[in-house]
Order: structure tokens, then sequence, then C-alpha cells
């Protein structure tokens, strides 16, 4: 029995062992999220004087309705929706500038097309964090302080997603262009009805990828919005903390990092295969 | 690689690259652009005109103590970063390898993390080390242990460091699986039948043939903590105590946009270019590396 080629596999207290280990890492990992968890559940004197309780408390509905109706400087429903604009403005703009390029660079001979490629691929090389400054300035420029479009629009540049789909148009079989051709379809057409169905997988799991990397940005969204009701949720939390010495409001500010991590958790938890897939596949 | 089949037309694909080009145009080459010139320049105090200097702000900058610290503060945060993040993952990895059953379920409970933003990582951290409510802070308190990262730069970057490797871990546990499971286990059954004990097929066997993949993630996790982690070090200590965790990205930050020193944070983000520049070649050359394997 294939069960019983079991000379690698330890059995009896290496096998115990195995689990231990692994059980140990998981609560490495989920030790600061259940103290987040508790931290939104219970009132802020019961964490001004630690230890903090480590089990959950009753308030959680009170925090929790308190953070995202009024929050600390703009409520986090607000804060959220924002988080969600963005993250689905980047991923949706990303897909759809970089399907539409891939195509020409796939399917047409046109002039510059090389340059075209070699200018996109330098992109790989200045991630935001790199040229902050001057960034700032052209969105500054454009009147995209606190704007979606601020938010969204410098960040949709990707060179990844544009390799990525370049790669798998290159896959798909000549006889699909062919026979387009020979009926007379127009490109666009062929684009839109064999092409698009034929990336369904593709698009979804790079959605995935781009929606995560959108929801946690950081610095760009610290940048463009100074006033609150634009803030992203990521970027809101540090801004909840109060700038003097006064105790900050835990509670409240727990409940509202445990709602940030709620999307993309589950996003990357319900879309397991698809989460994986994009990421081995954007990283080659 | 070129299409045998193309389709006619020149206006249509000029204009189906035309989105892309524009923004990358506007929001990429024109801001670099931007960098490399005011780099050259120091504006008046008054900010309103500019002197050219050269390369007048590179020499100021490395020569200036607290830049030539925050390189030798960025590497020594990238390596410790890409050292426990991966050697902890490495961990976790061989154990769910050895499982039969269930290391979908181990795989579930581990990668999830990846999802939680540097930043939300950083706030999480900062509570439980917190120098007046944290709960480890208060236990290491009752074993005698006086923690204060506000003051303490070790401690400082003891706690960045841990906070970054965490939400670290998923990712790098997720692909060196994915290496573990790709090597044949016959191989390995073979090496077993000679009498070769888990370590020993571990350090003849396994960890060679994984080399790829940890080659893969060295290069990709160093550009991780150069330059993804600005929401760890912004949340838990913004740079300090006394610089200790001012990283080069965080550097650029302070200096453009709290120190308004324009032409050098200029000159800083030209200097960062030159080494994400590098970086991502490397990293090239590992995945074509890794392509030919």
């Amino acid at each position: 029995m294939a069960q019983q080629n079991g000379m690698v596999e330890k059995r009896g207290a290496g096998h115990w062992l195995t689990h231990a280990g692994l059980i140990l890492g998981v609560l490495f990992i989920f030790f600061p999220i259940w103290l987040a968890f508790v931290a939104s559940t219970v009132t802020q004197p019961e964490i001004a004087r630690p230890p903090m309780p480590l089990l959950p408390g009753g308030h959680l509905w009170q925090n929790y309705s308190k953070a995202l109706t009024s929050g600390i400087n703009a409520p986090v429903a607000l804060m959220l929706f924002n988080s969600a604009v963005m993250a689905i403005g980047i991923a949706v703009g990303k897909i759809a500038i970089s399907l539409l390029s891939a195509f020409a660079i796939v399917y047409f001979r046109f002039p510059g097309r090389h340059l075209f490629f070699w200018l996109i691929f330098l992109t790989l090389m200045l991630p935001v964090e790199v040229r902050i400054v001057p960034t700032y300035e052209v969105a500054a420029n454009f009147g995209m302080l606190n704007s979606y479009g601020g938010l969204i629009l410098p960040l949709v540049a990707s060179a990844t997603a544009t390799f990525l789909f370049r790669q798998f148009f290159m896959t798909v079989p000549d006889e699909l262009a062919e026979a387009a051709r020979v009926d007379g379809a127009q490109p666009m057409r062929f684009f839109v009805d064999i092409l698009l169905p034929m990336s369904r997988t593709n698009i979804a799991a790079l959605f995935v990828i781009l929606f995560i990397y959108g929801w946690n940005q950081y610095l760009w969204p610290l940048l463009i919005t100074t006033d609150p009701s634009m803030n992203t949720i990521v970027m809101g939390i540090k801004q909840m903390f109060p700038s003097g010495d006064d105790l900050a409001d835990w509670p409240v500010i727990m409940a509202t990092s445990i709602l940030a991590m709620i999307p993309p958790v589950l996003v990357v938890i319900g879309m397991q295969k698809l989460f994986i897939r994009g990421l081995v596949e954007s990283e080659k | 690689m070129e299409k045998r089949v193309t389709f006619k037309g020149v206006w249509l694909p000029l204009l189906l690259v035309l989105p892309q080009l524009v923004i990358t145009a506007v929001f990429f080459f024109y801001p670099a652009g931007q960098a490399v010139w005011q780099s050259l320049f120091i504006p008046d105090p008054f900010g309103l005109s500019m002197q050219w200097v050269g390369l007048g702000n590179f020499e100021y900058l490395l020569s200036d103590p607290y830049y030539r610290a925050s390189f030798v503060t960025t590497a020594v945060f990238s390596v410790l970063v890409t050292v426990v993040s991966m050697g902890v993952a490495l961990v976790l990895a061989v154990l769910a390898d050895r499982l039969i059953k269930g290391s979908g379920a181990y795989r579930t409970l581990l990668i999830w993390p990846y999802a939680v933003a540097p930043a939300v990582a950083g706030v999480l951290w900062m509570f439980m080390f917190n120098t007046r409510v944290g709960v480890v802070t208060w236990y290491l308190g009752q074993l005698g242990y006086d923690w204060n990262h506000v003051l303490n730069g070790t401690e400082a970057m003891g706690l960045v460091v841990v906070a970054s490797a965490w939400g670290r871990i998923s990712y790098n546990f997720l692909f060196f699986l994915a290496g573990l499971q790709a090597i044949p286990r016959s191989v390995i059954e073979a090496a077993a039948i000679d009498g070769a004990r888990f370590w020993t097929r571990f350090r003849t066997i396994v960890w060679p043939l994984l080399s790829p993949t940890t080659f893969f993630l060295l290069v990709v996790n160093i550009i991780y903590a150069f330059f993804e982690t600005f929401g760890v070090i912004h949340t838990i200590t913004a740079g300090g105590p006394q610089q200790s965790t001012t990283i080069l990205v965080y550097k650029v930050y302070a200096d453009g946009f709290v120190g308004q020193d324009l032409g050098s944070s200029a000159a800083q983000s030209v200097i960062l270019l030159v080494v994400v520049s590098i970086l991502t070649i490397v990293q090239f050359k590992f995945v074509e590396r890794r392509v030919h394997y």
C-alpha cells in the first residue's frame, strides 16, 4: 500500500513534534491578531490598567459601532469606503490598461513597439517610495490632492500586469487569430470575444493580488490625503493616535485595525487558489 | 518571441498603448526625471529660486554621518528581516512538507497574514510592546526586564524587525513549501534507504535542490525590507529613537516632506533608484536561472 512507504515520514513522537512545531508557528502568527481582537471588545480602563485581559469582553458592539459611525477624525465606515474605491480602482485600472497594451504588443507590428516595451520594463524599477516628492508635486499640480484620482492614477501604471498578459497571449494558439482574420473579424472583436474570455482566470488571479496591493498602500495615501474624510483605513489608523501624551483610545483603534484586515484577509482565504496562482505568476 | 499571425493597422495599436503610455510618462518618467534634475540644485531659504550645485547634494549626503548611518541601519534591518522571516518560514515549510495529510489546513492558517498591511502589522506589534499598556511589556516587567523601545535603539530595531518579518512569513512559507513539494519523493526515499537520517538528507539533497527558491526569496525579501516596510517604521518608531530605525526610504520621506529639504531628498531618491535598479537586475538574473534550472 502506498501509505506504507512511511520510511521518510516520521511516526510516533516525531509525528507529534511536527504538529507541535506547526501549531507553535500558527500561534505566533495569530497572537498579535488575537490581542487586537480582545482589545476591541473591552473598555478603555481595562486596557489602561495593564495587564489587559486575554479573553474577549462584552463591548464588541459599542466599540465597533463607535468606530464605524464616528471614529476619531472621520467615521471608519467612510475610510473603508475610500479604501475600497482605491483598491478596486487600482486593480481594475491596472488590469484594463495592461490588457490593452499587451494586446497591442503581441498582436500588432507598429512603429515604436520595442521602445514602448522597454519603457514599461523600466517602470519595474521605480517603486512609488523612491520618487515620492516629485510624484506628489505632479499630483498637486493636477489638483489631485484629496481626490480618488490622486489616490488611484499614480499607482495604476504597472509593468508586471502587462508582462503577465503578454506572456499569456503568447501561449494562445495562432489558429484562433487566423480564424478570426479569415472570418473578417475586426481586431477588437477578436479581443473582446475570444481573448478576454480566455484570460478570465488570469484576470481573476491578478485582481486578487492587486486588490490587496491597493488596499494595503500606506505612504501614498499618507501624502495625498490631508482631509480626514479622504483617508484610507490603513493609513487612517495611525492618524487616530493623539499627538500629545494623552492615552490613545485603544478599543476603537484596535476595532479599526481589525476592520482594516477583514476585506483583504477574506479575499486571500476565500480565493486561496486564485491568490496562490496570482502570487506565483506575478513574481515570475 | 513573435506571433506569426498579427493584425494590420498602426493607429489602433497606438491607441491601445496610449493609456499606459500617458500614465507611465506623467507619473513615472516625469517625476523620476524631476528627481534627477532637482538633485542637482538647492533651493534658496525662501524657496523662490534654485541654485545649481552640480553633484554638491551627493557630496554632502555621502559625507553626512546621518545618511551613512542610515545606510548601515538599512543594511542591518534588511538582513535581519530577511533572515528571520525566511528562517521561520523554512522551518514551518519543512514541517508541513513532512505531513502526509493536513498540510493544506496549516497552509490556510499560515498564509493569510500576507493580507495584513505592513502599517497594520506595525500597529499590532506597537500595541503589544507599548510602554504604557502593552501586554508583553507588562509581562517582561514582571520578569524584571524593563522594555522601552521609545528610548532604547536596539529594542526599537528588534521590534520593527519582528513586526516586518511577521507578515512576511506567509509569503516565504508558500514559496518554500512549493519548492519542497517539487522535489521528487523518490530521490529522498533513495537516500533514506541508504540510511541517511533526516538532517543528512536535508543538508545534502533538500537544501541544494531548494537553492533556486532560496535565492529568489533572498532578493525579493531584501527588496521588501528596503521599500515596503515604510508603514511599519512610520507606525512604530517614526525612525527613532535618535534615528536608530531610520531606513533609507524613511529618510527620503522625513527629509523631503517633514524637513522640506528638497535637493537632499531628490539626491537620496536618485541613490535609491540606483539601488533598486541593481536589485531588480539581480532578481531577473536569478529568475532567469530559475526558469532554466
